[in-house]
C-alpha cells in the first residue's frame, strides 16, 4: 500500500511537470487557443461575462468608401473621436497619436493598388482605424497582457499595465497603434476646456489605439465616429454585430463587395471597406 | 577576489575614470529621457524601435562568444582554451548586462517593467527572452566565478559546476533563437519574416562575439603579463572566419528569395538598405561599408599568412566586428520598419541624447568587463609567476 502510494505520488509529480511543460509549448505554438483562454481570463478580470470563443457579439465596422470619398472635406469622424478620447494634436507626424484617421486607397491597400483600377479613388481619402482582428498579432506579442481581446472582439488596451515596450507596434501590420512619445497632457495646456471629463487622458510612455468606444457601447450608443457620420447624414460608417445575421453590417456585407486590409496575413480584421 | 580590481596602475584608473565620465553623461541624458519621454530619441510612429533595441539585438549575439570556447574546451577537451574560456564567459556577462540595460532604457514606463513577471504571458516572445537572458546571465556568473575560484587555488572546478557548463551550451543557442523569434514571427514585416532569421543570428553571433574576444585578448596580452596563447587566438580566428562565411551566405539567400520571386514586399526593405527606396537612402553607405568589411575580414582570416600576423588579425577581426555591428546593430532593426505598413518611408536618425545613452551602456559593459578581466588577469598572472 505504502509503496503504491509513493509510486502514485511520483507519477503524479512527473505528469504534472510534463503537463506544465506541454501546456507552455501548446500556448506558444497555438496562439489562437491562448487568446481564447486569455480572453476569458480578461473578460472576468474586467467584469464581463466570460463567454469564450462562441460569443454572441463580435463588433465590426463597415466603411462605405464610395460614399465617403464624395465628402472630400469632411473630417467629422476623426474630430469626434479626437474630442471624445482626448487625443492631442501633436503636430509632428513622427509623434502623432491616431485612433481614426483618413488616408488614401494607395496607402491603405498598397498590395491591391494598381494604376488602372484606382482612378476613381486616386488621391481621395477615407477613414481607417484599428482592425480589431480576430487573431490580433499585437495581443499575441504583448508581454504583460496590457492589450487583450475581449469576448465581443474588441482589442482593448490597459494603459495602466502597458510598459511601453512597443512590441505591439512592431507586430501590428496596419500601423494602427500610437505611442505617447511625450506627455500627451502637455498638448492640452491652456486648452483644458477641450478635455472630455468622462474620458481619461494618457500618460507618456504607453501605447494607445482605437477601442470601438466600449464605454459608449455599454450605454447602448454607437462609437463616436459613427455618431458623427450619421449626424451629417453621410452614413459612410456602419457599426454592428457580425454574429447577428440580421444586423445592419451583415446585411450590407451580403449586398455589397467588401475588402479588408492585408487579408493574406490571417489576422481576420473586423473592419470592412465597401468598394 | 574583488580587491584585485581595486589595485591598478594610473592607466587602469584613467580608463575607469573615462568610462565613469561616459556613464555620467549618459545618465544625465537618461534622466532627461525619463522626464520628457522617448520623444527625445529619433524614434517615431513608424520606426518604433531604434538604436537601443538594435544594440540589444547585437549584444545578444556577442554574449554567445562564450559557447565557441566552451564547446571545444568542455566537449572536445581542447586544452588550448583552458586559460581563455573564462574571458569568454566574462564577456558574456558584460554583454547580457548591456542587453538588459538597453531593454530598460527603451521602455516607455520603466517603473512598470516588473509587470512582465506580475502578469507572465507565455505567448509573448519577450517573456521567453526575459527568461533566457536572465538564465544565461546567472549560468555565466556561476560558471565564470567558480572557474576562477578553482583556478586561483589551482584545483579543477567543483563537480557541481559541470552541469551548468553543459547547460550553458544549448542555453547560448536559445538566447539567439528566442531573440530572433522576437522579429521572425511578426506578420507584415517582410525583412524579418524569414525562417533563417534564427540561423542568421547564430552565424553572425559566432562571428561577432569571438572577433571581439580576439581583440580583447590581444589587448589583455599587451597590457598585462598574461599570454592567452597564439594557438588559442588562431583557433578562435578560424571560428570567426567560418561563422562569417555562413553569415554572408545566409544574407545572400535572403537576396535570392526576395529578388528571384520578385515579390515587392520582400524586396522593399533590402532595396531600402542597399539602394534606397522612394529617394530615401540614408543607410545605403552604411550597408555597403558592412558588405565591404565582411569581404575584407573574411579574406584576411581565410588566408593563413595574413591571419597569423597580429596586425592583419586585428584588422580582420575589427572588420568583422564592425560589419556585423552595422548589419545587426543598424540595418536589421531599422530596415525592418521600412517601408511602413502604408508602404511609405519614414527615416530614422538617432539624436544626441539617444547616442549618449547608448554609449553610456556600452561604457557600463566595458566597466563590468574591465573589473572582471582585471580580476581574471591578476589570478592568471599570479599563476604564471608561480
Amino acid at each position: 500500500m505504502k509503496a503504491s502510494r509513493r509510486e502514485f505520488l511520483k507519477l503524479a509529480g512527473v505528469s504534472a511537470l510534463f503537463g506544465l511543460g506541454a501546456n507552455a509549448a501548446f500556448e506558444l505554438l497555438t496562439p489562437g487557443a491562448l487568446e481564447a483562454s486569455s480572453e476569458v481570463a480578461h473578460g472576468t478580470a474586467h467584469g464581463e461575462a466570460a463567454e469564450g470563443v462562441h460569443a454572441a457579439t463580435r463588433w465590426a465596422m463597415v466603411i462605405d468608401v464610395r460614399k465617403c470619398i464624395l465628402q472630400e472635406d469632411c473630417n467629422d469622424c476623426v474630430l469626434a473621436c479626437n474630442a471624445t478620447h482626448n487625443i492631442p494634436t501633436v503636430g509632428n507626424p513622427k509623434e502623432e497619436i491616431k485612433w481614426i484617421w483618413k488616408d488614401t486607397f494607395e496607402h491603405l491597400f498598397p498590395d491591391q493598388h494598381s494604376q488602372y483600377v484606382d482612378e476613381g479613388l486616386k488621391g481621395k481619402t477615407f477613414p481607417v482605424m484599428c482592425n480589431h482582428c480576430e487573431h490580433p498579432p499585437c495581443v499575441r506579442v504583448c508581454p504583460t497582457k496590457a492589450t487583450f481581446k475581449r469576448p465581443d472582439g474588441i482589442v482593448m488596451m490597459d494603459m495602466h499595465r502597458c510598459i511601453g515596450c512597443r512590441f505591439c507596434m512592431a507586430a501590428c501590420p496596419y500601423g494602427a497603434r500610437s505611442f505617447n512619445w511625450r506627455d500627451p497632457r502637455k498638448y492640452f495646456e491652456g486648452k483644458e476646456a477641450m478635455l472630455n471629463p468622462e474620458q481619461p487622458t494618457r500618460t507618456k510612455g504607453v501605447v494607445e489605439k482605437c477601442t470601438f468606444c466600449p464605454e459608449r457601447l455599454a450605454k447602448g450608443l454607437e462609437p463616436a465616429c459613427v455618431e458623427a457620420c450619421k449626424k451629417r447624414k453621410s452614413d459612410c460608417l456602419i457599426f454592428g454585430n457580425l454574429n447577428d445575421p440580421e444586423s445592419e453590417v451583415r446585411k450590407i456585407l451580403r449586398k455589397r463587395t467588401s475588402i479588408r486590409r492585408k487579408p493574406e496575413l490571417g489576422t481576420q480584421p473586423s473592419v470592412f471597406f465597401l468598394v | 577576489m574583488i580587491e584585485r580590481a581595486l589595485k591598478g596602475s594610473e592607466k587602469y584608473w584613467g580608463w575607469v575614470g573615462l568610462l565613469l565620465l561616459l556613464i555620467g553623461i549618459g545618465f544625465v541624458c537618461y534622466i532627461y529621457q525619463l522626464y520628457t519621454g522617448l520623444g527625445i530619441t529619433g524614434m517615431s510612429r513608424d520606426i518604433s524601435w531604434g538604436v537601443y533595441i538594435a544594440q540589444f539585438t547585437y549584444l545578444v549575439g556577442v554574449a554567445a562568444s562564450a559557447v565557441m570556447l566552451v564547446i571545444p574546451k568542455y566537449l572536445h577537451n581542447y586544452k588550448k582554451y583552458t586559460n581563455v574560456v573564462i574571458f569568454g564567459e566574462f564577456l558574456a556577462i558584460a554583454a547580457v548586462t548591456m542587453c538588459m540595460l538597453f531593454i530598460i532604457v527603451d521602455i516607455g514606463q520603466p517603473a512598470r517593467v516588473l509587470n512582465v513577471l506580475l502578469h507572465p504571458t507565455p505567448n509573448s516572445i519577450l517573456f521567453w527572452d526575459m527568461i533566457v537572458l536572465n538564465g544565461y546571465l546567472i549560468i555565466n556568473i556561476i560558471v565564470g566565478w567558480n572557474t576562477l575560484l578553482a583556478d586561483k587555488k589551482d584545483v579543477p572546478s567543483p563537480g557541481w559546476v559541470k552541469p551548468f557548463i553543459y547547460l550553458s551550451i544549448p542555453w547560448a543557442a536559445s538566447i539567439h533563437t528566442v531573440t530572433a523569434f522576437l522579429y521572425a514571427g511578426l506578420p507584415g514585416r517582410h525583412l524579418w519574416l524569414t525562417a533563417i532569421m534564427a540561423p542568421r543570428f547564430l552565424a553572425s553571433a559566432f562571428a561577432s562575439g569571438p572577433s571581439l574576444l580576439i581583440l580583447l585578448l590581444l589587448l589583455v596580452k599587451s597590457v598585462s603579463k598574461f599570454d592567452p596563447g597564439k594557438e588559442a587566438i588562431q583557433s578562435l580566428a578560424k571560428t570567426v572566419c567560418y561563422a562569417m562565411i555562413i553569415n554572408v551566405f545566409f544574407l545572400c539567400m535572403e537576396f535570392f528569395t526576395a529578388f528571384y520571386s520578385n515579390i515587392p514586399g520582400h524586396m522593399y526593405s533590402l532595396q531600402y538598405l542597399f539602394a534606397g527606396l522612394h529617394g530615401h537612402d540614408r543607410l545605403v553607405p552604411w550597408m555597403w561599408t558592412s558588405a565591404f568589411l565582411a569581404v575584407v575580414g573574411i579574406f584576411i582570416l581565410l588566408v593563413p599568412p595574413l591571419r597569423k600576423q597580429t596586425g592583419y588579425l586585428v584588422l580582420g577581426c575589427a572588420s568583422i566586428f564592425l560589419s556585423t555591428w552595422i548589419d545587426k546593430g543598424v540595418g536589421l532593426v531599422i530596415g525592418g520598419f521600412i517601408p511602413n505598413p502604408f508602404e511609405t518611408v519614414t527615416e530614422y536618425y538617432p539624436t544626441f541624447p539617444e547616442i549618449a545613452i547608448s554609449i553610456a551602456i556600452w561604457a557600463i559593459g566595458a566597466l563590468v568587463l574591465t573589473i572582471l578581466y582585471k580580476i581574471a588577469i591578476s589570478v592568471r598572472e599570479e599563476q604564471q609567476i608561480a
